[in-house]
């Protein structure tokens, strides 16, 4: 088996190769907006989001299985808990709610 | 003999059972068959056509500015979600696991580790592998120990949350039927050793799926949410990818307040045969009680069965008496009916009963230590399985987030 490939393929290759690397950066950007206070005021649900509710569905929804994990950053926490909304499909409020019960 | 001695074995620290398929393969490790690794490994390389690629130093260069631009890519542009993304985190289980019946004793260290990284705010690669020695009684009459590996994946998926009410996953995940196999299989999680006896119907055997499935919570308030899963599997035969055509998917509605959850699966192997699977699913968990109810009922062509669990708490979360919180019975009953022939789908040959009696110790830095009794009933062999388990949870992220 031989690779033979011409100076267009490899351009299209680079091209490709660059816009995938690039997927996460522009949803990073995209997304920047809802991340910041602007997000929180234009959606009254992500605003009444609280340690205190996010206690409840934690106890709720996660400790039917297992306990909290403890002593993380928000980066780790938030990777675990969209780990579990989508084998637990939690909601999207639950995930707030739960992400800032373990980071308040 | 040994494939299905091990088979058997691989089923006690509650990963997913694999059926042998006609190639005589290993279940659990989804058709690698241990003896037969190094073989095939050494043959791979044999044929392996490495030596024939690059041969000129044309064809040598061009892979290798195709190589050099592709990483300049990759490093700018990546580079710019880093410094703010979620970080990708390695958890999973590390256990040691005992399992004695009839005067033979099985030991399995056992190590499951999990990978789950968040690529931008919507994707989610994640997948879960185990790991395992399993040293069992030699047998025939012989005198020792011999053992066998084990290395399976239990799912290797990419989640993108398209948006609050859908997920869309692509790849090798597990078969969404009832619910032990999705919530309680990891072995850092499930109170017994050994998975139910009727886990094989509607997980089409193997347990996982490839291809694409959907999932989400459709609607979700203080009171009440519907969650749904369905999927379709197309057939594979690789080795870490095995699975049957088929299609299905599950839906629950758990009422938080109240602790209940109720739900309903349905699975079609479209594979040869065509089969249909069936099962519902009854939960119990008031947050703050001292008393836990999970049950499941599965019905299939040729079997049916169901289980009932209750894990009982002999104080809640807020006592400040540490050993009474760590001490947990368990007791688990199944039944299991045939109604006819099929030595393919997993489940014994005959009806049978069992009853699990387990003390389950949660101690401190995430240890747990399981221990049970059981009794299994049945017309063709009454026994009793002792089994013991001891598992530490652990999380490594990947780098340390702020």
């Amino acid at each position: 088996m031989t690779l033979n490939l011409s100076n267009r393929t490899l351009r299209v290759s680079f091209v490709l190769a660059l816009a995938a690397a690039s997927l996460p950066a522009l949803s990073m950007r995209k997304d920047q907006p809802r991340d910041a206070v602007a997000a929180a005021q234009a959606d009254p649900a992500q605003r009444a989001s609280s340690p205190e509710r996010g206690a409840i569905k934690f106890k709720q929804n996660c400790s039917r299985c297992h306990e909290a994990p403890q002593g993380f950053s928000s980066r780790i926490s938030a990777t675990v808990v969209r780990h579990m909304r989508v084998r637990a499909s939690l909601s999207a409020q639950d995930e707030r709610d739960i992400l800032r019960f373990l980071n308040p | 003999m040994i494939a299905a001695e091990i088979s058997t074995r691989a089923t006690v620290f509650g990963a997913p059972q694999r059926r042998r398929n006609a190639l005589g393969d290993i279940p659990l490790t989804k058709g690698r068959l241990s003896s037969d690794t190094r073989l095939r490994a050494e043959a791979y390389g044999e044929h392996m056509p490495t030596k024939q690629v690059f041969k000129s130093s044309e064809q040598r260069k061009r892979p290798r500015h195709l190589t050099i631009a592709s990483l300049t890519a990759l490093v700018l542009s990546a580079g710019l979600p880093i410094a703010a993304q979620d970080v990708p985190l390695i958890s999973g289980g590390v256990g040691f696991v005992t399992s004695t019946s009839g005067g033979n004793t099985t030991y399995i260290p056992v190590i499951s580790p999990v990978l789950a990284a968040p690529l931008g705010k919507h994707i989610l690669v994640e997948s879960r592998a185990t790991i395992l020695d399993a040293y069992f009684p030699k047998g025939g009459g012989q005198s020792g120990y011999t053992s066998s590996s084990f290395l399976g994946l239990s799912y290797l998926q990419m989640d993108y949350i398209a948006n609050p009410h859908l997920t869309v996953v692509a790849g090798e995940f597990l078969t969404p039927f009832g619910t032990y196999n999705e919530r309680l299989s990891p072995i850092w999680i499930s109170n017994f050793e050994s998975a139910p006896l009727i886990f094989t119907l509607g997980t089409m055997s193997t347990g996982s799926s490839v291809g694409g499935m959907l999932r989400g919570s459709a609607f979700s308030n203080d009171n009440v949410s519907l969650d749904y899963a369905a999927y379709f599997s197309a057939a594979s035969t690789n080795e870490q990818f095995n699975a049957q055509r088929s299609s299905g998917g599950r839906a629950d509605l758990y009422f938080p307040k109240a602790g209940v959850e109720v739900g309903g699966s349905y699975g079609r192997l479209l594979q040869n045969t065509h089969q249909n699977f069936s099962g519902i699913h009854l939960w119990w968990e008031p947050a703050d009680s001292l008393v836990k109810f999970r049950s499941e009922y599965a019905h299939g062509p040729h079997s049916q069965g169901y289980w009932m669990e209750s894990e009982f708490h002999l104080a809640n979360s807020s006592s400040v008496n540490t050993l009474r919180r760590a001490v947990q019975p368990v007791v688990r009953w199944q039944q299991t009916f045939r109604t006819s022939p099929d030595p393919a789908d997993g489940l014994p040959s005959t009806d049978t009963k069992r009853v699990d009696f387990g003390l389950d110790f949660l101690l401190p830095h995430e240890v747990r230590i399981n221990s049970s009794y059981s009794r299994q009933l049945s017309s063709a062999q009454n026994s009793n399985i002792w089994q013991t388990g001891i598992v530490y949870r652990f999380l490594f992220p990947t780098w340390r987030g702020k």
